[in-house]
């Protein structure tokens, strides 16, 4: 049922992942950008996270003044090239398009705003310069969307920025998490690259911040402190066999797929579980690279998962199944999986009850979980008075992300729980005027 | 079905849609094409002296996504011999002797005046027109706009033509001028048999902002080209009706040209006074075929009138276009939004507000953004239904009793007009205008 083949090659996997939202040429942008209505108020800009004045750069790139519309994207959003490639603009700008209120297709906004931020980021072009420096030091914790937009952000207020990042490679999810066929490897480090070029911030790769010695220190070396931790590695999944060998969390098994490609070898049967968007690019993925079946099972019915429906149409389209209102209650195995024993599921009253007697089992080589990720609350623990909600949230202040112990500032993941680049990125750089605020009335 | 065919001030063709003498019409090769494609009749590329082209010619004026809403060349006439071309007119004439060939004409003195007009007599055209009209590079040799610019000098030279020409004669006049009916009578004062307008608009259609030269480019300089395309329509169209209505023009036959492209064009230009219609652009840019949906519109209309030919409805709008004096002051119309259709792109809105009478609000609800109309503001201008992108969205709803008539003129004549600001019968008095420091966002709630 594979409608794809493994791929034995970096050419393979490419064309296995072939990039949803393609780069436009020329033609595309000149065309597309010529259908904007440039509407009052526009709606687009207001579903934006980060409030891209959406109309102003298509008008741009349609006159002919591409560099301009980058220059438009990237003050609202540092990432501006990988948002419009990886942000569900379905649900966000293009969702909100007034041309959906009479069936015309929206506006293409991600691809455009890709194209436009594609062209200065190919040329080298640098359309932001760092401040003139104000002499404060601001360390940030995590080089993901959050981090690097705060880096950026600061460094055009004139700060002095080191990102202390535990990972070998920028970006966090962006690069480590996304699905392949959203964007790649070479245009997520493209941005970063040229983020760092233009604005001079320094990242610091394998520096694992995880203890009170390194967060004291830090804190007699720098003004401030941001956090963009993300979250932690797959949730535990409490049920008898979990730790047999090919139950895999979908947040390794992405990174791992993003860094190895090709290399990895996914088996005929796999078995995915969870209703998030996670759980369906999970399944989109081992679908293209090339598994038999890939049986995508969730505890609750298909209209209450958590995903996206688009992502769900996209990975029954790689040729998965949804399997609903199933539980696992073990994974079968002596040494490695060999399957999965579900009970099936009912509401009753409102509550999700198990079928007595319905127990079967699915046989399969991998299992991957995707049922959401670990907070980092121990690492929070080493802050004092720093304060998380009942979710394990970091709680900030929704305009200065300033946290409950004020010289600490958070955003991103660690403070909605999992969400979008573009959020960690509209967060990052709130953020550095929270700080820019907060170490201003220090001063005064 | 209806009888499309025409006799244009004696020259017969099986329709009224004729090529204008431009590019398209440079050849036997090409007429004979566009002839076979459904065109009832062509006028040659103007034939006259030798002249040299040069390289690049045409310009465009793109607007959006669309090519070529208006267009300019500084191409100058024919550049092949001339008897080639009056070669391939006998050719085509006998392939196609009921359609209508018409030499197009430019040269200086009399005497060559009277030998091209024998000769395109010999070749067999149906009839010639007189080029007074290319605004580039000929003019600048007396010729083309430089005589059509100057009455007196186009009446004499029609009278040398009218001394000899044995076939029907069309003065084609340009628009680079104040006043269109001025050279337009000069033609008739001269003797012609029929009209045709407009030629080109001179013109700049941009500059490339690397080397400042204008477009189209001749090595880092340009010149001042002829434009046309659908962009010059609606003035062309004013210049048509201005003949066709003028006392000691109008009955002269009119040739129209200009922006031509869809059936309704030709329909629009016939209703104002044309009886046949010359296009080039639009084949510039699509080739011949373009005939099929003029012809089948035309046809469907005239079947959907019941006109049997289209003289049955030739100038059929010319008592609609009257002076502003003699239009009904209690006339009013207001603008109604359909909420059904508003996707709430708020252009009306925006519109009506910094660029009209500030007659649309917004509801203020996040949830809801169709706005609605402020009915005593709104004067009826039309802005909004006009900026709509949505089809039938915004209708302009007459809200007058439709009873009493009354106009500027007759209010004149009734001694019934505002002589002062204040005067209660002056216009805008009851029109609410914000103070201007509401426009300043802190004066805003």
């Amino acid at each position: 049922m594979a409608d794809y083949k493994r791929p034995a090659s970096e050419e393979d996997f490419h064309q296995n992942f072939a990039q949803k939202k393609p780069l436009m040429n020329d033609t595309e942008a000149y065309l597309e950008s010529s259908r904007c209505l440039f509407c009052f108020d526009a709606p687009c800009v207001t579903a934006c996270p980060t409030g891209i004045d959406i109309p102003l750069f298509i008008k741009q790139i349609s006159s002919g003044n591409t560099e301009g519309a980058a220059k438009t994207i990237f003050d609202q959003n540092w990432f501006g090239n990988a948002c419009g490639k990886v942000c569900p603009t379905k649900v966000l700008c293009e969702g909100a398009c007034v041309y959906n209120h009479q069936d015309v297709k929206p506006i293409d906004i991600g691809r455009l705003q890709t194209y436009a931020t594609d062209s200065v980021i190919s040329s080298g072009k640098t359309l932001f310069k760092p401040g003139a420096s104000n002499g404060r030091k601001v360390a940030i914790i995590g080089a993901g969307p959050a981090g690097i937009s705060c880096a950026c952000e600061l460094r055009t207020l004139g700060y002095e920025v080191d990102i202390f990042e535990s990972k070998e490679k920028p970006s966090g999810l962006t690069l480590y998490g996304t699905a392949p066929y959203k964007i790649t490897n070479e245009e997520v480090l493209a941005e970063i690259e040229y983020l760092e070029n233009s604005l001079g911030f320094n990242i610091h790769y394998n520096s694992t911040i995880s203890t009170k010695e390194q967060i004291e220190e830090l804190q007699s070396n720098y003004d401030a402190i941001f956090l963009g931790v993300g979250l932690g590695p797959t949730a535990k999944l409490d049920i008898p066999g979990i730790d047999l060998k090919n139950v895999e969390g979908a947040v390794e098994f992405v990174e791992e797929l993003r860094m190895k490609q090709h290399e990895v070898t996914v088996p005929d049967r796999v078995i995915v579980l969870g209703g998030g968007n996670t759980a369906m690019d999970a399944a989109s993925e081992t679908s293209r690279m090339g598994a038999e079946s890939v049986i995508l099972a969730y505890r609750r019915s298909k209209e209450q998962m958590g995903g996206y429906s688009f992502e769900y149409d996209l990975a029954v389209s790689a040729g998965a199944k949804g399997l609903f209102n199933v539980q696992p209650v073990r994974i079968v195995g002596t040494d490695k999986v060999e399957g999965v024993e579900f009970i099936r599921t009912e509401q009753k009253n409102g509550k999700l009850e198990y079928v007595s007697g319905s127990e079967f089992i699915l046989e399969c080589e991998l299992v991957i979980k995707a049922t959401g990720q670990a907070k980092m609350a121990p690492f929070f623990d080493l802050i004092d008075g720093l304060e998380l909600d009942s979710g394990n949230r970091v709680i900030v202040d929704s305009e200065s992300f300033q946290t409950t112990n004020p010289f600490f500032f958070a955003g991103g993941d660690s403070v909605n729980g999992g969400a979008e680049v573009v959020n960690g990125a509209h967060d990052g750089k709130a953020a550095a005027h929270g700080i820019e605020a907060w170490l201003n009335s220090q001063n005064s | 079905m209806a009888d499309l065919s025409i006799n244009f001030a004696g020259i017969k063709a099986p329709n009224p849609f004729w090529l204008a003498s431009a590019p398209p019409t440079n050849s036997g090769y090409q007429i004979m094409k566009a002839f076979e494609a459904g065109w009832g009749g062509a006028v040659w590329k103007t034939l006259g002296v030798p002249v040299v082209n040069v390289s690049s010619r045409y310009g465009s004026t793109d607007y959006r996504g669309s090519r070529m809403v208006g267009f300019n060349n500084i191409e100058l006439i024919s550049d092949r011999p001339l008897a080639d071309n009056l070669k391939e007119i006998e050719e085509v004439k006998k392939y196609f002797p009921d359609h209508a060939v018409i030499a197009s004409l430019m040269v200086e003195s009399k005497a060559e005046w009277h030998q091209i007009i024998k000769d395109c007599e010999n070749a067999g055209a149906d009839g010639l027109e007189l080029n007074f009209g290319c605004p580039h590079g000929m003019c600048e040799r007396g010729m083309g706009s430089a005589v059509g610019q100057e009455p007196e000098v186009l009446k004499t030279i029609v009278e040398w033509v009218m001394e000899v020409a044995t076939v029907p004669v069309i003065t084609k006049l340009s628009p680079n001028i104040s006043h269109i009916t001025d050279p337009g009578l000069a033609s008739v004062q001269g003797g012609t048999d029929a009209i045709s307008l407009v030629n080109t608009f001179k013109s700049i259609v941009g500059i490339n902002l690397d080397n400042y030269a204008p477009y189209p480019d001749v090595g880092g300089a340009g010149s001042n080209g002829g434009y046309c395309g659908p962009a010059v329509k609606p003035i062309a169209l004013n210049m048509v009706r201005e003949l066709a209505s003028h006392l000691q023009i109008k009955g002269t036959p009119i040739s129209g040209i200009g922006g031509i492209e869809t059936w309704r064009d030709v329909v629009e230009y016939l209703l104002l006074g044309a009886s046949s219609v010359q296009v080039c652009t639009s084949v510039m840019h699509y080739g011949f075929g373009i005939v099929r949906e003029i012809e089948a519109g035309v046809l469907q209309f005239m079947d959907d009138k019941g006109y049997d030919t289209i003289y049955d409805f030739v100038g059929k709008a010319l008592p609609n276009v009257k002076e502003w004096k003699d239009l009904n002051l209690n006339h009013k119309v207001v603008a109604t939004i359909d909420e059904e259709k508003c996707i709430g792109c708020e252009l009306c809105y925006i519109a009506c507000e910094d660029g009209a009478h500030q007659a649309i609000g917004l509801s203020g609800d996040p949830g809801n953004r169709t706005p609605y109309i402020i009915d005593d503001n709104c004067v009826g201008c039309n802005l909004c239904s006009l900026v709509c992108p949505v089809q039938d969205c915004i209708t302009m709803d007459r809200r007058d009793d439709g009873k009493a008539e009354i106009t500027w003129a007759e209010r004149m004549a009734n001694n019934d007009v505002p002589t002062t600001f204040n005067d209660s019968r002056a216009g805008g008095l009851g029109h609410y205008v914000p103070e201007p420091s509401l426009a300043l966002k802190k004066n805003q709630k």
